[in-house]
């Protein structure tokens, strides 16, 4: 009997040790294949409720991606006395041992809202051997625990937007290839968010508020060099119109639409620094768009939303007229406001 | 030699082949085909086989393969079908994004998107594979068929391509390609090489499309200045079907009716074709027709060579609704639509000094075949007719391009 309770009191003492870990391990960071389970990295004290671990810190972009409405929580851990270059325009240069962390979920805080908040995936970045390897989890239906995704996911769901109102979403996890497709320059994979220009804005940080470029400096992580033009949140009324639909066509569009990536293609570039207009789509015909283009010439024709492709193909469901190709299967309705007034006072 | 080493040999060898031969992973038809087959794409290693057993497949999501080397098989064209008809996401049937791939024995249906595309990638072989819209021409088709692009080492061979609103067959901005054995059907374009370098098209079937054959190079995107490509013993008939392009689409302005159609591009040869039965023309060779600002772009087809062809019968229901060829030839041919047409546009300095030699087109041997193009010093001034039908001045010897070898070290 007594060897039973000794394997028993084993069991239990190696049970504990899966379930809580200090800290982030590197080890897993680190290891060839990823584990099975979110949890083992250790980027959470508290899995549930997204509480980060210690030297996890959670993060923000003035301008974000579009992803069917749902709510992004965003976290960096960078291994203790490394540090990250700044390359301008581009996204910072982080150590190895870097791991970006996104949890999507419908929070569902609306203060009408009866739909308690439902974890969907968490997708992470790392980086190791000077390369990023992507990799996302799944939550499951307890949500103490997301497990390793390979071909995505289709989850209908509802939730509850910004106006109070119950919206049905048949939200889709990319597989690891569709997750490519978006962060590839050149065949290498990159991540998008993190550049200095669409960090430069405060965060609340449990003990203070604070520019996340000074905080992320005041860490040591990064110097205190700052970009000469940030962008903006696109959703902001009072910043300036065409400074907020560049920030949005940037972070939905630009990391695909620009030399190099996935829509190069087309020679329609969309990142924040285009500046030739032929490649911003003024009065450029379309190469491949087949009956996306829906009878229209051109991808912007300036003063005239309804006569632009572009437009067209934001307001689209259709999965061979949508844009983005993958990752959107609602109606941005917010930002075709936005880009068919841009365009209009183009 | 002992029995030890004999055995040690043995196992040596089963060692060897059990990693050096790659695995085959078999599927077949099952409640959640997308997530079985999508799994096997992506945990697949370099090299493995994944059969896709005969049946059906109805897809809600595009699939994709990035992985090197990778063989994905059905069981027959006819046989093992992919349809996307019930697709809810994604813009193709299926995308490839790895080197090295070979797809061949199935079909691809009702892609909402883009059938078959590949991109960014060096050596992709199609073999008898089929994409098709299975309700016939419609401009809510997809645009393209198989779609190789910005890729090295393109080869397609014995495939079919059906109902496409833009181009069946489309190889775009890429290098080294190689065409042959395959049917386009009832496409906007039945084969499309466009803004590509080296290209060998040869012993296809274009037939019932609105345009069987078309090189064209267009401005504003990466890769441009299209050059070397040879396009012989093809059948580029009947090609009559209305044109069912969306506007905006540069095949939009194809007219019904039209064999081949040669736009920019240098280094074009053209020969031993069977061409005939085109409602509007057999063979055009025309300049880009809008103004760009692209200062690296050339718009007028440079050092075409057209010669051993046959003729039969085509124009003599020309399509005057569709772009603006038809219809300025109708006028200036008087309703006598020749069976090659060239616009005589060329730069001005052109216009004043002559064609350089090397950059004439040259038309040898095309049995009786008819000629058209217009003198644009004529054109522009009055009283003068400027069409020309005499093609003495483009009689010429032959200088063949080199066949196109495919290279992965390339």
């Amino acid at each position: 009997m007594k060897i039973y309770k000794n394997i028993f009191l084993f069991c239990f003492i190696l049970s504990l040790n899966i379930q809580s870990y200090e800290g982030v391990r590197n080890e897993i960071i680190f290891s060839k294949k990823p584990p099975l389970k979110l949890s083992e990295y250790g980027f959470f004290k508290n899995m549930n409720s997204q509480l980060p671990s210690k030297g996890v810190l959670p993060y923000t972009l003035e301008s974000q991606l579009f992803s069917d409405y749902a709510d992004k929580l965003r976290f960096i851990y960078i291994p203790e006395n490394k540090f990250a270059k700044n390359v301008p325009d581009r996204v910072f240069d982080f150590p190895d041992g870097t791991a970006l962390i996104k949890t999507f979920a419908y929070l569902n805080q609306h203060s009408s809202s009866n739909l308690p908040s439902q974890l969907l995936e968490t997708r992470l970045l790392i980086k190791k051997n000077g390369e990023w390897s992507n990799v996302s989890y799944i939550w499951n239906k307890d949500q103490d625990e997301a497990f390793l995704s390979i071909a995505g996911k289709t989850i209908p769901t509802k939730f509850i937007n910004n106006n109070g109102e119950l919206k049905d979403v048949r939200y889709r996890v990319p597989n690891i290839n569709q997750c490519k497709e978006c962060h590839q320059i050149n065949k290498t994979i990159t991540p998008i968010g993190p550049k200095a220009r669409n960090l430069n804005v405060d965060y609340a940080y449990g003990d203070e508020t604070m520019n996340q470029l000074e905080k992320w400096h005041k860490l040591g992580w990064i110097d205190s060099e700052y970009p000469i033009k940030s962008m903006v949140d696109w959703a902001d009324q009072n910043a300036n119109l065409d400074d907020r639909a560049r920030s949005y066509l940037d972070i939905n569009c630009g990391h695909c639409h620009i030399e190099g990536g996935s829509a190069d293609t087309s020679g329609l570039y969309l990142d924040f620094n285009e500046s030739r207009k032929i490649n911003l789509g003024f009065f450029k015909k379309p190469i491949a768009t087949g009956r996306a283009s829906n009878n229209l010439k051109y991808s912007i024709v300036p003063g005239n939303p309804e006569e632009s492709i572009l437009l067209y193909r934001m307001q689209s469901l259709d999965p061979g007229i949508m844009m983005p190709e993958s990752g959107r299967a609602l109606e941005h309705s917010e930002a075709i406001q936005l880009v068919s007034k841009w365009i209009k006072n183009l | 030699m002992t029995r030890f080493q004999k055995q040690s040999r043995f196992f040596l060898l089963l060692f060897i082949s059990f990693y050096s031969f790659s695995e085959t992973i078999i599927i077949t038809p099952s409640e959640d085909p997308y997530t079985e087959i999508q799994e096997a794409l992506i945990l697949a290693s370099p090299g493995d086989i994944i059969r896709i057993s005969e049946g059906l497949y109805q897809l809600e999501d595009s699939l994709s393969i990035d992985i090197d080397g990778l063989i994905l098989e059905g069981e027959g064209m006819n046989k093992t079908i992919l349809s996307f008809k019930n697709q809810l996401s994604g813009a193709q049937g299926l995308s490839v994004t790895s080197n090295g791939v070979t797809l061949r024995d199935f079909a691809v249906e009702d892609a909402k998107g883009d059938a078959i595309k590949v991109k960014g990638v060096n050596n992709i072989n199609f073999i008898r594979i089929r994409t098709e819209w299975t309700n016939g021409p419609d401009e809510l088709n997809g645009a393209y068929g198989l779609y190789p692009v910005e890729s090295k080492n393109v080869l397609i061979d014995s495939c079919v391509a059906i109902g496409a609103s833009d181009a069946g067959i489309y190889v775009g901005q890429s290098e080294n390609i190689i065409v042959k054995n395959s049917r386009a059907e009832f496409n906007v374009a039945g084969i499309e090489i466009e803004n590509s370098y080296y290209a060998d098209v040869y012993n296809n079937h274009a037939e019932n499309n609105t345009g069987g054959i078309l090189v064209f190079d267009l401005p504003d995107i990466p890769q441009q200045g299209g050059h070397h490509v040879r396009v012989f013993r093809n059948k580029s008939i009947n090609n009559n079907t209305d044109n069912f392009a969306p506007e905006g689409n540069i095949v939009g302005e194809v007219p019904r009716g039209t064999g081949i159609i040669i736009q920019a591009n240098s280094h074009v040869e053209i020969f031993d074709n069977d061409i005939g039965g085109n409602d509007t023309i057999n063979i055009a060779v025309v300049t880009y027709g809008y103004d760009t600002d692209d200062k690296n772009y050339y718009p007028h087809p440079r050092n075409i060579q057209i010669h051993n062809n046959r003729f039969t019968k085509s124009g003599l229901n020309p399509d005057l609704e569709t772009g603006e060829l038809a219809k300025i030839l109708y006028e200036l041919s008087g309703g006598n639509m020749p069976d090659i047409f060239w616009d005589g546009i060329v730069p001005v300095k052109q216009i004043i000094f002559g064609q350089p030699d090397k950059e004439k087109m040259v038309l040898s041997q095309n049995g009786d075949a008819t000629f058209l193009t217009i003198n644009p010093i004529k054109f522009m001034l009055p009283f003068f007719d400027p069409v020309e039908r005499d093609d003495i001045d483009y009689k010429g010897a032959i200088n063949p391009l080199p066949p196109v070898v495919l290279n992965e070290n390339l």
